[in-house]
C-alpha cells in the first residue's frame, strides 16, 4: 500500500458514488422481489448501471461487452428460459432467510477485514497498476502498432489465456446442445411446410416492429463488423462484434418467428461456426510454429516486420473469437427456442 | 492517513463487497432456481467491478494509446536517466513510471479490463448452461423451486426402496 | 477577429450548457412521471418525454462540444438510432399492453380513484 496517495474527492469520484447508490437500491431490490419477470429485468438494469460505472472508471471495451452481454444477452436468455418454467418465486421461509443473512454477514465481515490491505481507489502506484499493466502500455505501440492496448494484450501478450476462454465459450455451447438438442429437426420440416411469414395476426400487431427491424437488422450487422475491425483503435474487437451479430440474428428471430431465422441461419452452419472459429484461433498458433516460432507467436507471420505480423495475428485470431462467441450465442438461442414453452399468452 | 482519507480510498472496495454479498444471500436464500441464477449474475458482475476499481488511475485516460506527440520521448528518457546513480533502484523505477506513464499520459491499467472482458462472455455462456439445466428439471419435475424438486426426488426413491 | 472567435467560442459552450441541462431537466420530468402518473399508458407517455426531448438535446450539447469532428457524426448517428427506435419500442410496448387488453383509465384521476382502486395500477 502506497501510503502517500489519497483518493481525490473530485466530480468523478461523487459520479462512482452515485452509480454505486444506485447498484446497491437495484440489488436490494432483487432481494425483496417474488415476480421473476421483474427481477430478470432488474438484472439488465444492474449489468446496464454496471457498465456506465465501467465507462467512469475507464474500462471502456468491459463496459461496452458488459452492456452488449450482460444487459442484451444474458436477459433475453433469462427470459427464455422464464418462458420455460415459471413467472412467481416462493418466497423463502423466515428460518432460510435469518440463516442465510448471518453466513453472508460472516462472509462479509471477512472480506471486509481484508479491505484495510487493498490499496487506495485510483493509486498509480499501487502493486497492481506499477509494474505489468504499465509495460504492456508502453510496449503495445511499438510492439504491434495497436493503439488499444486492452485489444493488443487480449490477443498478443496473453494470447494462451484467450484461446481458453474462447474454448470455454464453445463448451458451454456443446453444453447447451447436449442438454436441450441441437435444435436441428426444425430445420428438415421447414422444406415441407412453407414459413409463415404473412401470418395474419402478427401481421395486424407488428407491422410497425417488422419495418424498423428490417431497416435495423442490416445496420446492426454493419455496425458489429465496424466494432470487429475498429477494435485495433477504439473499444471493441471479437467478443463484442459476436454479441451484436448474434443479437442481430436474435431479433430477427423475435420479429420474424424462429423458423425464418432458422431459414437465413441454419443451425447447421451456426454448429460448424462454433468449432470453425476455435479452430481458427488455433490454426494461427500452429501457422507460428510451421513458421518457426513459438506457438501463438505472431512476430513470425510476416518476414519482413514483426509488428505487422502481430497486427496479421490479432485480426486473424480475432475473426476466429467473432466467429466462435458469435455462433455460440446463436447455439444457446435456437436450443432454448427449440422447447415448447409452458406458459400460453393468457397467461400474460 | 486518517480514516477519512482511508474511506475516500476505500469506499468502493466497501460497496463492491456490500454487493457482492447481496448477490450471494440471492444465492443462497432463495429456492427459486432462476431468481438464483439472477443472485449469481449480481456476485459475479461485483467482481468484475472489484477487478475494474483496482485497474483506475486518477486522472488516467482509457487505455487506448495516442501515437506519442512530438518530444515526448525525450523528456521519458530524460527522466529515466535522472538520478541514475541512486542504489536504490526500485523505488526510482516506481518514481519514474509515475511522472512520466506513457508519452506524458496517464492511462489506466489495462490489464483487469483484459480479465474481465473475457470473463463477462465466458460468464454469460455459463449463465447459458444453468438456464438450459433449470428448463430441463422444470421439464422432469414440474417446478423450479428447490424444495418441491427434492421432495419430488425423496417420493420417487421412497417408492423406488418399497 | 480572434475576440469575435473567442465570443463565439464562449457562445457554443454556453449554448452546449443550456442544451445538456435542459436535457436534464426533461430526462428528471420522465423519471418523476413515470412514478407520479397514474396507470400504465399515461406512464409511458412520460417515458417517451426522457427519449425524445431529453436524448435529443443531450445529443445536441454534446455535439455543440464536440465541434466539427468525426464524433459529431457518431453522436448524430447514436441520434438517428435513437430517433427510429424509441418510438418502435414505446409502440410495441403500448401494442403489447393493448392486446393483453389493459384498459386505460377514463375520467379524471379522481373519480377513478373513488370508482375502481383497481384499475390500472399494474
Amino acid at each position: 500500500m502506497n501510503a502517500d496517495f489519497i483518493t481525490p474527492l473530485d466530480a468523478f469520484t461523487i459520479i462512482d458514488l452515485i452509480l454505486m447508490l444506485m447498484l446497491l437500491i437495484v440489488g436490494l431490490a432483487i432481494v425483496r422481489l417474488n415476480d421473476i419477470f421483474a427481477i430478470v429485468m432488474l438484472a439488465g438494469v444492474y449489468s446496464l448501471v454496471s457498465a456506465l460505472w465501467f465507462v467512469s472508471l475507464d474500462a471502456v471495451d468491459v463496459a461496452f461487452t458488459e452492456a452488449a452481454v450482460g444487459a442484451g444477452i444474458s436477459t433475453v436468455l433469462m427470459l427464455g428460459a422464464m418462458l420455460l418454467s415459471s413467472r412467481t418465486a416462493l418466497p423463502a421461509k423466515p428460518v432460510r432467510k435469518w440463516a442465510s443473512f448471518f453466513i453472508v454477514l460472516a462472509t462479509g465481515a471477512a472480506l471486509m477485514y481484508a479491505v484495510t490491505d487493498m490499496p487506495s481507489f485510483g493509486d498509480p502506484l499501487s502493486a497492481p497498476n506499477a509494474y505489468v499493466g504499465l509495460e504492456y502500455l508502453k510496449r503495445s505501440l511499438p510492439d504491434t502498432e495497436i493503439p488499444n492496448v486492452v485489444s493488443s494484450v487480449l490477443a498478443s501478450y496473453r494470447g494462451y489465456d484467450t484461446l481458453g476462454e474462447t474454448s470455454v465459450i464453445l463448451t458451454a455451447g456443446l453444453g447447451v446442445m447436449l442438454i436441450l438438442g441441437m435444435g436441428g429437426k426444425i430445420n428438415g420440416q421447414l422444406k415441407k411446410k412453407a414459413i409463415d411469414y404473412d401470418n395474419a395476426d402478427a401481421q395486424a400487431h407488428h407491422t410497425v416492429l417488422r419495418v424498423v427491424s428490417k431497416m435495423m437488422i442490416p445496420l446492426i450487422v454493419l455496425y458489429g463488423f465496424y466494432v470487429q475491425f475498429h477494435g485495433d483503435f477504439g473499444p471493441g474487437g471479437g467478443f463484442q462484434a459476436g454479441v451484436i451479430i448474434a443479437s442481430a440474428v436474435i431479433l430477427y428471430a423475435l420479429i420474424f418467428g424462429v423458423d425464418a431465422a432458422k431459414a437465413a441461419v441454419p443451425p447447421l452452419v451456426v454448429r460448424i461456426g462454433a468449432a470453425l472459429g476455435v479452430l481458427i484461433y488455433g490454426g494461427t498458433g500452429i501457422a507460428g510454429l510451421i513458421l518457426g516460432s513459438n506457438y501463438l507467436d505472431y512476430n513470425v507471420l510476416d518476414p519482413h516486420s514483426a509488428p505487422h505480423g502481430q497486427e496479421l495475428g490479432i485480426m486473424s485470431i480475432e475473426i476466429g473469437v467473432l466467429i466462435t462467441v458469435c455462433s455460440v450465442m446463436l447455439v444457446i438461442f435456437y436450443g432454448f427456442t427449440s422447447r415448447q414453452p409452458d406458459i400460453t399468452d393468457k397467461d400474460w | 492517513m486518517n480514516g477519512m482519507q482511508f474511506l475516500a480510498g476505500h469506499f468502493n472496495y466497501i460497496v463492491v463487497i456490500i454487493l457482492m454479498m447481496t448477490g450471494l444471500y440471492i444465492v443462497i436464500s432463495t429456492g427459486n432456481m432462476v431468481k438464483k441464477l439472477t443472485g449469481l449474475g449480481v456476485f459475479q458482475t461485483s467482481v468484475f467491478q472489484l477487478y475494474i476499481t483496482m485497474g483506475k488511475v486518477t486522472g488516467g485516460r482509457p487505455p487506448i494509446v495516442a501515437h506519442a506527440p512530438e518530444g515526448a520521448e525525450h523528456a521519458a528518457a530524460n527522466g529515466g536517466e535522472h538520478g541514475a546513480s541512486t542504489a536504490d533502484t526500485a523505488v526510482r523505477m516506481v518514481h519514474d513510471m509515475a511522472d512520466v506513464p506513457v508519452n506524458g499520459v496517464i492511462y489506466s491499467n489495462p490489464i483487469p479490463h483484459v480479465l474481465i472482458l473475457t470473463g463477462i462472455v465466458v460468464g454469460v455462456a455459463t449463465l447459458a448452461v444453468g438456464l438450459a439445466l433449470i428448463v430441463r428439471i422444470r421439464e422432469t419435475y414440474d417446478s423450479i423451486e428447490e424444495e418441491d424438486v427434492e421432495e419430488a426426488e425423496y417420493k420417487a426413491r421412497k417408492a423406488a426402496n418399497a | 477577429m480572434s475576440t469575435v472567435l473567442e465570443i463565439l467560442h464562449i457562445a457554443r459552450f454556453g449554448l452546449a450548457g443550456v442544451f445538456l441541462l435542459g436535457g436534464g431537466f426533461f430526462v428528471l420530468a420522465g423519471a418523476i412521471g413515470v412514478l407520479r402518473l397514474p396507470d400504465f399508458y399515461t406512464r409511458l407517455h412520460a417515458a417517451g418525454v426522457t427519449d425524445t426531448m431529453g436524448s435529443t438535446l443531450i445529443l445536441l450539447g454534446l455535439m455543440l462540444i464536440a465541434g466539427f469532428t468525426l464524433l459529431s457524426v457518431k453522436l448524430a448517428l447514436v441520434g438517428l438510432f435513437l430517433f427510429l427506435t424509441s418510438p418502435t419500442a414505446t409502440h410495441a410496448v403500448a401494442n403489447a399492453a393493448h392486446k393483453a387488453k389493459l384498459k386505460p383509465l377514463l375520467g379524471t384521476y379522481r373519480q377513478t380513484r373513488k370508482g375502481d382502486n383497481e384499475g390500472g395500477s399494474q
